[in-house]
């Protein structure tokens, strides 16, 4: 069976009305991949948590940019979300449950633990000063024939 | 936020709050600066979050629950949800937020 391949690559200011924009982005990416009611919501979850980590402790400007891209491979979809903002010094430590630096803004430091519990598989690459990528795969509609 | 007017009811110390459709970090902070002044400015002892209406929500609304059940506690009140759909479920569950919480 051929795999069916498709991408897109989006790039949006880091302001939080965007945080909307994005996950349903990726949801109108993953249509065509017959994805249940529940894998939708759980990869809309996982872009919101990916993508608001971005705007709030990416940067503390508004006017930089998130970049998004989405790569289907046949049932599996990646998902990468990606700043060049300041970047996480300890990333083992940042992906704790409850770890929050922004405690302040009520921030409740699930975000990652949320990715991790709702995609198949996650990868947090950062560097302080540069930036973080966040890659997020999951498998969809493994039970389909398609 | 949709509906200023009637997102929200009061009635003898019990505030019920409407929650968004959607409850994100977009909405979040407005939304708990004005349930805190809310359950200031009313002396609010018990505070009922509805869900009914919300189809999405990510940990940003797990900071609004757990910041506001603080602030109930801080109160000697209590803080429930209802209408939760099974979305909302499975959030308020992954992050173990049950244990809070009151349902009605």
């Amino acid at each position: 069976m051929e795999n069916k391949t498709n991408k897109m690559h989006l790039t949006f200011d880091a302001k939080s009305v965007n945080e909307a924009f994005a996950r349903m982005t990726v949801m109108a990416f993953m249509t065509d991949m017959n994805p249940t009611l529940d894998e939708l919501e759980d990869v809309k979850t996982a872009v919101s948590e990916a993508v608001t980590n971005a705007i709030i402790h990416g940067y503390e400007d508004e006017n930089e940019q998130v970049e998004l891209s989405c790569r289907r491979e046949g049932e599996k979809l990646i998902v990468i979300v990606e700043d060049k903002g300041v970047g996480i010094p300890d990333v083992e430590e940042a992906r704790q449950p409850f770890y929050t630096t922004k405690p302040e803004q009520e921030r409740s430091g699930m975000g990652f633990a949320f990715m991790e519990a709702f995609m198949d598989e996650i990868q947090v690459v950062s560097k302080v000063g540069e930036g973080t990528r966040v890659t997020m795969t999951k498998y969809i509609a493994r039970d389909c024939d398609q | 936020m949709d509906n200023m007017a009637k997102h929200y009811t009061l009635e003898s110390g019990t505030l019920t709050y409407q929650m968004p459709k959607e409850v994100d970090h977009h909405v979040a902070k407005e939304m708990c600066q004005e349930l805190d002044r809310l359950i200031e400015a009313y002396g609010i002892v018990e505070l009922v979050l509805d869900f009914s209406k919300t189809e999405f929500m990510d940990s940003s609304g797990i900071g609004v629950v757990i910041g506001r059940s603080k602030t109930m506690r801080f109160r000697s009140g209590t803080i429930m949800v209802t209408g939760v759909g099974k979305r909302v479920d499975t959030i308020l569950r992954s992050a173990g937020l049950y244990q809070l919480l009151q349902t009605k």
